[in-house]
């Protein structure tokens, strides 16, 4: 706007002129000095807990660290050497797609379920709805103390349960083949909650009179559901499966309350293994490594969802 | 045969309603399970197999946990925590976002770019220098420790800049010809309407804080500076306490995000049908 009226006055420029497009330029530089205070304490805090240490973290994972986090020496692509020819770091990226693979699908096909039967207007629906976005209200710490005492062996529910339908009790956290399935069973209630909710918001973004017209044609539900509901709600659930893809790849928090990781490094997943590496073992060069790691990983599989997932979506 | 129909409908629809009673059972019991442990006694929670009502009101496992246990002090530490680093946001992304949408200054873009950049880099990956750089501050085991790394959020620029720019344009302009300063058009047109939209990030920004795991696990050490999300894991640790003590803080930490849940369920689902997703 500024430019533009400077432009405008340039030619034939009067003693007048000259005043006005000094103040103007004076304006401008006002301006911008303002724009920039205004973004300054954003760009302050993300300065000195985003960028600096991302470019920290590329830097850290060419060097090896003393435990107090200073710089031993330089190693070039050794940490990345050694990782990848690392079993127990092949085997967490392993867990840890394992353990996507168990969450997502069940957490979403669960929640888009629930959300078509719940959405229209029948007599309890909002009591149903309500408990369905109840797990949103649970956090990390919260939720895996309850599950801690679901699965206990002797006093929980689930063996409880599996008794009385005369079949053996099952060590859900101690044994190996189960920890992982136990974990991920948690995971998916913890993360019902706000799939549902968004879901049911997809669902109730379909216009009305599309299923009345669908259904005066003769149309089933499950055809209905198939071929009009979901399609016209694949943006939601496009979010809904980026953003379930990511969090589960940072999963942390209920390995390091329910598990440690264990048994027999069964839950051993990449965020856990990082949180390893760098504050218990103190190896902060191998840990950034990791880090870096786990942000091309993430990155890479956020890129692939856009290229293949979004060809599908539909788009109003 | 309309009879027939008829029929077939009733059992459809006692079918969905059975599926979906089933279904809240299973979401629910866990934690209607933390509330029932609340009330009862440890005789009653070490008897053999779980118990699924309480047999009175037993209330010595609220009084114990306030007692021997520092709960309160975490709720404390938690909602100051997540007050702070809400008000922190507000203002920052407020400012940012201002900034973003109604000036124009040099590189104004190439920065919004890069700001966006950074909703791609988990926190995870940038947390080992983030540590260290908060034990070259000594600020480990301290609130500006907790708090002022997570002041400023991508995510809250981008949600306020996208409300600032569907503000009435004739308003602002027609404040500007009047000679009000940016500073004034941002306090007493821009932040006043939108209060919806900065609601909402202090709602976001609220609770996100209070579930924060990682980075608190980190930072505290001593155990009047844990969160509750630490220290309540924390008590399970402690030999001496029982199921039910643990359990009984789980349903006290539990009650005030259940409550706003309870209250504002209506209003997040309205904001998410609204916008947002919507392309």
């Amino acid at each position: 706007m500024a430019k533009k009226l400077t432009e405008l006055q340039a030619p034939g420029l009067s003693s007048k002129d000259n005043y006005q497009k000094k103040t103007l330029v004076l304006q401008r530089w006002k301006e911008n000095i303002l724009g920039y205070g205004f973004i300054f304490p954003a760009f302050l805090i993300l300065g000195a807990f985003v960028f600096y240490p991302f470019f920290q973290s590329v830097y850290l994972s060419f060097f090896t660290t003393d435990p107090s986090g200073n710089i031993a020496e330089f190693a070039g692509f050794q940490n990345y050497i050694h990782l990848f020819t690392n079993s127990e770091f092949l085997s967490s990226l392993g867990i840890t797609l394992l353990f996507t693979l168990y969450t997502v699908p069940a957490s979403i096909i669960l929640a888009l379920l629930l959300a078509v039967l719940t959405y229209n207007k029948w007599k309890g629906m909002q009591i149903f709805q309500l408990i369905f976005s109840l797990p949103i209200a649970m956090t990390i710490g919260t939720s895996s103390l309850i599950w801690m005492l679901l699965y206990d062996p002797s006093t929980g529910l689930f063996n409880y349960l599996l008794h009385h339908l005369g079949l053996p009790s099952i060590q859900w956290l101690n044994d190996p083949s189960w920890a992982l399935i136990s974990v991920s069973i948690m995971s998916i209630w913890m993360s019902l909650g706000l799939n549902y909710i968004i879901l049911l918001a997809g669902v109730r973004h379909v216009p009305e009179e599309i299923y009345e017209s669908a259904r005066v044609d003769g149309a089933g539900s499950l055809r209905i559901l198939l071929q009009m509901t979901i399609p016209l709600m694949s943006p939601y659930l496009f979010f809904v499966f980026v953003t379930s893809v990511i969090s589960s790849l940072q999963a942390f928090g209920q390995f390091n309350i329910l598990t440690n990781g264990g048994p027999a490094d069964s839950t051993n997943v990449f965020v856990y293994s990082l949180y390893q590496e760098a504050f218990v073992n103190f190896q902060y060069g191998l840990g950034s490594t990791r880090a870096l790691i786990l942000f091309v990983v993430i990155m890479l599989l956020t890129w692939l969802n856009f290229k293949f997932g979004e060809r599908r979506v539909h788009y109003q | 045969m309309t009879n027939g129909i008829g029929l077939k409908k009733v059992f459809i629809n006692g079918l969905h309603y059975a599926f979906l009673l089933v279904m809240a059972l299973l979401v629910v019991y866990p934690i209607y399970m933390a509330f029932s442990y609340t009330f009862m006694t440890p005789q009653e929670v070490n008897s053999p197999g779980p118990n699924f009502f309480p047999e009175s009101f037993y209330l010595g496992n609220i009084q114990e946990v306030l007692q021997s246990t520092p709960i309160l002090r975490f709720i404390f530490n938690s909602f100051l925590v997540a007050v702070l680093v809400m008000i922190g946001e507000i203002v920052t992304s407020a400012l940012a976002a201002y900034g973003f949408t109604f000036l124009s200054f040099k590189g104004k873009n190439i920065i919004f770019a890069l700001f966006l950049a950074t909703l791609m880099v988990p926190s995870e990956v940038t947390v080992i220098p983030r540590y260290l750089m908060m034990q070259a501050f000594g600020w480990v085991d301290t609130y500006q420790g907790l708090i002022v790394p997570h002041i400023v959020t991508v995510f809250g620029i981008f949600l306020l800049r996208q409300s600032f720019k569907q503000l009435p344009r004739e308003l602002l302009d027609a404040a500007r010809m009047d000679g009000a300063s940016h500073f004034r058009m941002f306090l007493s047109i821009v932040v006043p309407l939108s209060r919806p939209a900065i609601g909402a990030l202090g709602a976001i920004s609220f609770l996100g804080t209070y579930n924060h795991y990682l980075w608190p696990l980190l930072m505290t050490n001593s155990e009047e500076m844990r969160t509750v999300q630490i220290g309540i894991t924390m008590l399970q640790n402690e030999e001496f306490l029982s199921w039910n003590i643990v359990l009984t803080g789980v349903a006290i930490v539990l009650l005030p995000s259940l409550t706003i849940l309870i209250a504002g369920l209506k209003q997040l689902v309205a904001a998410m049908t609204g916008g947002g997703l919507k392309q």
